[in-house]
């Protein structure tokens, strides 16, 4: 009863927690397309990770988050099989260019609040998608494009239990790097900003600048779960561009809990596996899977870890 | 003015005054609830969906569209009462994303009532082209903008001259204070969802003929809606108008003279230019934020 409650708690814990289901999960992972399933989790918790970042700690939404992402993906794809572009270089580059646009059209927008920053970031994501399907000569069009497959250190990766690695190391650095800086002065300043933007300004955090570098931060991280997304698949198309896969990561970031790291995880693992597990209700599908996900917001209204931690600590008492 | 100019306005008119109307639903239930509704554009859908199913049925077509307006009222007044009264109390994030999940559902619930394929709903009357400055309109555009301009006239003597529609500006404005002088502020709520639900729904069925309907013609319409809405400034009626008509107008014109595949770029680019220097909309309620 004394060691629970220090590892339920400790930041420590959780990361502990995370490497071991990381570890451990190959062992219930008995065919390929339960490792596919599994990836794609890992590779939205990346993103939810920041963009929890965002939206759960700098207090600010963004509905245009796939627009990072694709832009990341397609930037790889094209400097890779357009130009011959060695897939290191060009994943850098790829989501350097996705955090200095999320930099630049960050600070015009990010003077929006609420739902006029929805509007504005929605606006973003759309622009983009649509440059991506237009722009068929570059990018494929609707019909989408191959990519090479990544290598590293000079072996390919290939097979999707090496990707499952690959994918396993980089969530676990996404939520350790995520851990940290909400426990750093930076993060501080962020939770500050939620609260309340005026009486962070009058503590000397200066608004504008730390929410730039929120929205940089997630921009970067589903610039890296984009890049890596088409290196893994092969194939990139202009449907993980769209608003509907931007709604998707946000969702993700709700339904699992805001301003929790491991929410943002868990909301990514929930909704990622869900409609896979949906799929044998054939046309029900859809419904089911709305119903879900309003009965979940209507009782768990904070969202799966935040209220499953506190009735835990309930019960503790 | 040349008669291609003339064309691409009086387009421009007739899809606006559609985002017209769904930005106002946006607007009565922000007003209501502070809450984005993206559900709006599955009444749309409702609406549309219905009166098509109605008629090929066999009933008479005025008959239909007030059935098909019941109906997604119907769903509005579920959505609330169901879902959102439930919720009461959530953060505005939380309930937006209950309506994401509304608006999945019915989505889904219209692929099993229906099907995924596309449906015209014949236009009330005729389809010759009319004669216009050199340019042609369709007689359904007509009944479009007639059916808007009556309905934003309608608005505006139920928000300014009736004791409800007054209840429902005061719950907006503050919602305790209009609860202390004897307002429902419950009743005001439900009366929103409805009041957007029918809405949308006269939306959809007005432009069934012109561009077709399906169970997911919502996601696009919505948006738009949403975008018009915010153009023109959150919660204000004016605006909605102004801003479903802007958009309206720039994305006809953008698809005329420059490219049909980025009309929604132009269109966006210049909502984010705007945004840029009115981060309130064109006409939002001026205001100072508590601190």
């Amino acid at each position: 009863m004394t060691v629970w409650p220090r590892l339920a708690q400790a930041r420590t814990g959780g990361l502990a927690v995370l490497v071991l289901v990381i570890a451990l999960l190959p062992l219930a992972l008995t065919n390929n397309f339960y490792y596919e399933v599994a990836i794609q989790v890992g590779l939205n918790a990346i993103v939810c990770v920041g963009l929890n970042l965002l939206i759960g700690y700098a207090g600010q939404i963004s509905l245009g988050h796939a627009g990072f992402y694709a832009l990341s993906a397609y930037t790889s794809a094209i400097l890779t099989s357009r130009f011959g572009w060695p897939p290191g270089a060009a994943l850098v580059v790829a989501i350097g260019s996705a955090g200095l646009v999320a930099y630049v059209v960050g600070r015009p927008i990010l003077r929006l609040k609420g739902h006029y920053l929805a509007m504005a970031t929605l606006g973003l994501g759309i622009i983009i998608s649509i440059v991506i399907a237009t722009e068929d000569r570059i990018t494929g069009g609707p019909d989408g494009m191959a990519v090479p497959p990544l290598a590293l250190l000079g072996f390919p990766l290939a097979g999707e239990r090496v990707w499952y690695w690959v994918v396993g190391v980089m969530l676990v650095v996404a939520v350790w790097l995520a851990l940290n800086l909400i426990d750093s002065p930076v993060g501080r300043a962020l939770r500050a900003l939620h609260g309340s933007e005026v009486a962070a300004q009058v503590a000397g955090v200066d608004p504008r600048r730390y929410k730039v570098m929120a929205f940089v931060i997630s921009a970067v991280f589903a610039a890296v779960a984009g890049s890596l997304t088409a290196h893994y698949a092969g194939f990139i198309t202009p449907a993980k561009a769209t608003f509907l896969h931007s709604i998707e990561l946000v969702t993700m970031v709700v339904l699992g809990g805001m301003a929790s790291t491991f929410g943002a995880v868990v909301g990514a693992a929930v909704l990622t596996t869900m409609p896979q597990v949906l799929t044998a209700l054939k046309d029900y599908e859809m419904m089911v899977f709305g119903a879900v996900l309003m009965l979940t917001m209507i009782f768990l209204p904070r969202g799966l870890v935040p209220t499953i931690g506190a009735a835990f600590a309930r019960w503790r008492k | 003015m040349s008669a291609e100019l003339t064309q691409f306005l009086l387009t421009g008119i007739t899809i606006g005054a559609i985002y017209a109307l769904v930005a106002l639903g946006f607007s009565i239930i922000y007003n209501a609830s502070q809450v984005i509704n993206f559900a709006q554009g599955e009444f749309v859908m409702i609406g549309g969906m219905t009166t098509v199913s109605l008629v090929d049925g066999g009933m008479p077509l005025p008959l239909a569209i007030a059935l098909a307006v019941v109906v997604a009222a119907a769903v509005g007044l579920l959505l609330e009462k169901l879902a959102i009264e439930r919720a009461r109390g959530a953060s505005v994030v939380t309930l937006i994303i209950i309506t994401i999940g509304a608006s999945i559902f019915l989505r889904g619930l219209a692929q099993l009532v229906w099907d995924k394929n596309f449906h015209a709903l014949r236009p009330f009357t005729g389809s010759t082209p009319i004669a216009v400055f050199g340019a042609t309109i369709l007689p359904q555009s007509l009944w479009v903008l007639g059916v808007t301009v009556l309905i934003v006239a309608a608005l505006g003597w139920f928000f300014g001259r009736t004791l409800l529609g007054k209840g429902m500006l005061a719950t907006s404005h503050n919602r305790l204070a209009a609860e202390l002088v004897g307002v429902r502020v419950k009743g005001m709520l439900l009366l929103a969802f409805g009041l957007s639900a029918a809405l949308g729904a006269i939306a959809g069925i007005l432009t069934a003929p012109i561009t077709i309907t399906s169970y997911d013609v919502g996601v696009m319409l919505g948006l738009k809606g949403f975008a018009a809405a915010i153009l023109g400034g959150l919660g204000s009626g004016v605006g909605a108008v102004a801003g479903g008509l802007a958009l309206g107008i720039l994305e006809s014109l953008g698809a005329g003279f420059v490219s049909s595949a980025y009309k929604d770029v132009i269109a966006f680019v210049i909502i984010l230019a705007v945004l840029f220097f009115r981060p309130s909309g064109l006409f939002a309620r001026r205001s100072a934020e508590r601190v």
